[in-house]
């Protein structure tokens, strides 16, 4: 099976510079984005943001990175990503891995289906040359060309 | 050597520690099966567990568990989770 990123991260569901006062507005924006695109509904974006009222900030994995999701429901019409960039990095309130500058939302039908697509994104968030160039890509289609670049290698 | 990977849902961030807790033991040349669990069902997946890899605000919610618990900061960092799992590892 061919991982389609253009289909899991349409323009729509990426927004780069985005102002946010803190972290609850960079996960409804993520959240929105995931909306946008078709992924989820608006419930899927509440439940996001519950489960790090609920679980702590455990979704920031690495430095300034945070990877928003919430279980698989009837909230997710297809499984997609979204890809939120803020003009000003957020703390999270946590201890290793704050202040947040790219908040990655992730919506999934079922356990096995997005398997590929976080593979692609591991991949690509840990190797820090392809990370630097995320961090400073302009435009979707550029993030969309680096994370696939990886897949290929 | 069997290692679980907890995160809040089991299939966001468990997933990708899982996948760079493989490349580790690899590298460690360690046999090993590595799975994931949500937090809900961490407690009957750690059963026969050998370590328990996990962020740290939840480890705090799995104190009481027999398996030792090991928290990772950076789950994109290799080096880190390669340090952590060869400090753990089983002896021969």
């Amino acid at each position: 099976m061919a991982l389609d990123l253009s289909t899991a991260l349409p323009d729509a569901a990426v927004k780069l510079g985005f102002p946010a006062a803190d972290w609850r507005a960079a996960v409804i924006a993520a959240g929105d984005a995931l909306v946008s695109s078709g992924a989820t509904t608006d419930r899927y974006t509440q439940e996001m943001v519950a489960a790090i009222d609920r679980l702590g900030p455990y979704i920031v994995i690495a430095p300034g990175i945070a990877i928003a999701h919430a279980r698989p429901s009837d909230a997710v019409l297809r499984s997609g990503l979204s890809w939120v960039r803020l003009e000003v990095p957020v703390a999270f309130g946590h201890a290793h891995n704050d202040p947040v500058g790219l908040v990655i939302g992730l919506a999934a039908r079922d356990h096995e289906d997005h398997l590929e697509v976080m593979s692609a994104l591991a991949g690509a968030l840990a190797d820090r040359g392809l990370s630097a160039a995320l961090a400073k890509a302009d435009t979707p289609a550029r993030v969309r060309e680096l994370l696939a670049g990886d897949i290929g290698d | 050597m069997n290692v679980v990977c907890v995160c809040g849902m089991g299939i966001g961030t468990s997933i990708i520690l899982k996948m760079n807790a493989e490349k580790a033991l690899g590298r460690l040349g360690v046999p090993a099966t590595v799975t994931t669990s949500d937090i809900s069902a961490a407690r009957g997946a750690a059963q026969g567990a050998d370590l328990i890899l996990t962020s740290a605000e939840l480890a705090e919610k799995l104190a009481d568990i027999s398996a030792p618990v090991v928290v990772v900061n950076n789950f994109m960092d290799a080096t880190e989770i390669e340090t952590v799992l060869s400090d753990h590892l089983p002896r021969s």
